[in-house]
């Protein structure tokens, strides 16, 4: 039987007939699922257009407080004020152009180095782009050089916060991780067990204990004088706690290739590190694709939590916003959504990448 | 007898070396060195430190900092902000990565003596109130018995509560609400009869929150003292009398009419003596603190005197009058220690 014969007819006949026939094989096919497709629209009607009115129709963008008093929808006025503050924080007005350009620049490294999946050319320049980015980063963000003034940290804030705690978390994360899952399967039992005791350690807090006890208690152990960076400790914390996570995610990937990979690895005389790089990792990294980028996205989440060691990720400055002036506070649903919606963007793209990347690795495996 | 002369001894030389170290000046000496006064701050209180639209830090604690700057540095801009939470706060100025810490903190007596801690002065009295719906028909904290309440948790608000109920024989019960906007929310949707916070706090919530503030009364009764006032370590005395005479400064040019416009003039022209030594037209005060004689003048020049401090601040972003916070002389408890 030839492949063609399973398909159904082609349906034909003019439009109307066509979407008829649709209808009445996917929305209505029997009680149940007319009953559920008419709930659903049911549904849709009740909760869209009160959404649509507040958020569009009775919304104004008009950047005062008296045009916010006069509608009855969102106060977008309150995100177009206050725009420049939750991007950027508190980073010195005049200098904002900095974080600007510094942000433009992570996400150029990092559209690179994920496009050189479709690009090969690209793979020599990951390395490059990052060992002079990170420093440009680091000037733009920091200064003191090059005419550019001095910047404390603590000034960060906003967007580039958020996407720099993030980038760099990935960044020392992903290889610390993959250290620990080998370790974890090794043969060393004293590797082996300092491994398991780390990652069962840094799982079994949460990740506010972390950041709270590298901000709060750390300090106390220093001797007097000595003070490490906050953002430091918070960039550490980070690292530390998505590294045990994605351990655990690459030890499945490890269990999940076959004995035989491994065997087979041993046969071609190759050394361990030699085998794990050309046989083993390659097939264990593609199955936990979706994990992984599970445990990213938890993690670019997570960095709002910087918020309770005083730091202003992009939530943090939402909320600096609203406090800027107190007839503000009274919008935070519309300081909220729009945090939302950015998160939301972002998380969206990651996860549309990860599909992307599953399918494109897969291309051996297609029939 | 040898053994006490040895432990005598011993004793005197620690007090000798640790005299020896307030003296030193280490604070002093480092913010002289890097150019900036390092500042902390809440990470977002109207009026008292939140950042504006252009991510400046305003408020009456922040205007604490830029005094000490301006009386130390002749720059009130030299000034760096860390935000810090009510957790964080206190071990941010005991590891040093702050000089001062003006961040609406209340003078206790655990935190003065136990932590190592020198409460300079007092810049905002406080209390804590409840705020209520007219249409609930109580005109005193007394009634409130069996009400529910609306408390954030962690906070010495929520211990104040229920001594409170405690000591007058009533029962409460307490919903308790971490975020400040969900919690207001809840009681302006009913959830609650009653909202307790800080007096300022409340203010700021009934006219900025409510629909309609003229429904919702605050009771005359303050349940709790909540002097609040800048904080810096133990151990640079000079540091502290730098920050504390410069606090001080901002209320005795307020006691003496001097303001940021007024203060060229009366540096040139006023007669009164306590003036001039103010202003340093009669030099002394800035030889005493080790400051230049124009600390007080470029105080007033560049940040304003408390009132001016207070009213750009606290009565422009939270619509609160003076109250507690008058001057002495107008019924309230500001009085300047005397600048000679």
């Amino acid at each position: 039987m030839s492949e063609n014969a399973k398909l159904p007819p082609m349906p034909t006949g003019s439009f109307a007939e066509r979407a008829v026939a649709w209808s009445k094989k996917n929305l209505f096919d029997g009680w149940f699922n007319t009953i559920l497709t008419l709930g659903s629209i049911a549904f849709l009607l009740w909760l869209i257009p009160p959404i649509v009115e507040w958020a569009i129709v009775n919304a104004t963008l008009s950047p005062t407080i008296e045009g916010c008093a006069e509608v009855t929808g969102a106060c977008w006025g309150f995100v177009n004020a206050n725009l420049r503050l939750i991007l950027f924080g508190t980073y010195p007005f005049d200098e904002q152009w900095r974080p600007l350009l510094a942000m433009i620049v992570l996400m150029g490294i990092i559209c690179g180095s994920l496009g050189a999946v479709k690009y090969p050319g690209l793979r020599k320049a990951i390395i490059p782009m990052w060992l002079i980015g990170v420093p440009v980063i680091s000037i733009l963000m920091w200064g003191g050089v090059f005419g550019l003034t001095y910047v404390q940290n603590s000034y960060w804030g906003g967007l580039p916060l958020t996407l720099i705690l993030s980038s760099i978390g990935v960044i020392f994360a992903f290889p610390f991780g993959l250290l620990l899952a080998l370790g974890r399967q090794s043969h060393m039992p004293a590797i082996k067990t300092v491994s398991v005791v780390y990652i069962e350690v840094i799982r079994g807090v949460p990740l506010i204990t972390v950041l709270f006890m590298a901000s709060v208690m750390f300090p106390l152990f220093l001797p007097d004088g000595v003070t490490i960076d906050k953002l430091l400790r918070a960039q550490i914390g980070i690292i530390l706690f998505t590294a045990a996570y994605l351990a655990e995610v690459f030890r499945g990937g490890l269990q999940a290739v076959p004995r035989g990979q491994f065997e087979a690895g041993d046969s071609l005389a190759l050394s361990y590190w030699q085998s794990m790089r050309l046989i083993i990792l390659p097939q264990a990294l593609r199955l936990v694709i979706p994990p992984t980028v599970n445990s990213f996205i938890s993690m670019f989440k997570d960095t709002t939590l910087v918020v309770i060691i005083g730091l202003f990720d992009f939530l943090g400055t939402v909320k600096l916003a609203l406090r800027s002036d107190p007839a503000w506070t009274k919008y935070y649903v519309e300081g909220y959504a729009f945090a939302a919606a950015i998160f939301f963007l972002i998380c969206f793209s990651m996860a549309k990448y990860s599909a992307y990347l599953e399918k494109e690795l897969r291309k051996g495996e297609r029939r | 007898m040898k053994i006490q002369t040895i432990l005598a001894a011993g004793a005197m030389t620690v007090a000798a070396v640790a005299a020896q170290n307030a003296q030193a000046g280490a604070v002093l000496d480092g913010i002289k060195a890097k150019g900036f006064v390092q500042c902390g701050v809440n990470t977002g209180l109207p009026g008292f430190s939140a950042a504006n639209a252009e991510g400046k830090w305003e408020g009456i604690d922040v205007d604490v900092c830029r005094a000490t700057a301006a009386a130390l540095l002749g720059d009130a801009n030299a000034v760096q902000y860390t935000p810090l939470t009510a957790a964080q706060r206190f071990t941010a100025l005991q590891s040093g990565e702050i000089d001062i810490l003006s961040r609406n903190t209340t003078a206790t007596t655990t935190r003065d003596a136990k932590l190592g801690l020198t409460f300079v002065g007092i810049n905002y009295y406080d209390g804590q109130g409840f705020l209520i719906p007219k249409a609930l028909g109580v005109s005193s904290a007394t009634e409130l018995d069996g009400a529910t309440v609306c408390v954030e948790p962690g906070t010495t608000t929520e211990l104040n509560l229920a001594d409170y109920f405690r000591a007058k024989g009533m029962s409460f019960e307490p919903v308790v609400i971490e975020n400040i906007n969900e919690a207001t929310a809840a009681f302006f949707s009913g959830r609650c009869d009653v909202y307790t916070t800080d007096a300022s706090g409340l203010a700021s919530i009934r006219t900025q929150m409510a629909e309609n503030p003229a429904d919702y009364v605050i009771l005359p009764e303050i349940i709790s003292k909540e002097p609040l006032g800048p904080v810096v370590a133990q151990g640079d005395e000079q540091w502290s009398d730098v920050v504390r005479w410069a606090f001080t400064a901002m209320i005795e040019a307020e006691e003496y009419g001097v303001t940021m416009e007024n203060v060229d003039d009366m540096k040139a022209n006023s007669t009164n003596p306590g003036i001039q030594r103010l202003l340093g037209v009669t030099p002394g005060m800035g030889e005493a603190l080790g400051l230049d004689e124009a600390w007080a003048y470029n105080i007033v020049k560049q940040v304003g005197n408390y009132g001016e401090s207070y009213e750009k601040n606290v009565t422009a972003k939270l619509g609160l009058e003076r109250g507690l916070n008058a001057l002495w002389t107008d019924g309230g408890l500001q009085y300047a220690w005397p600048i000679r």
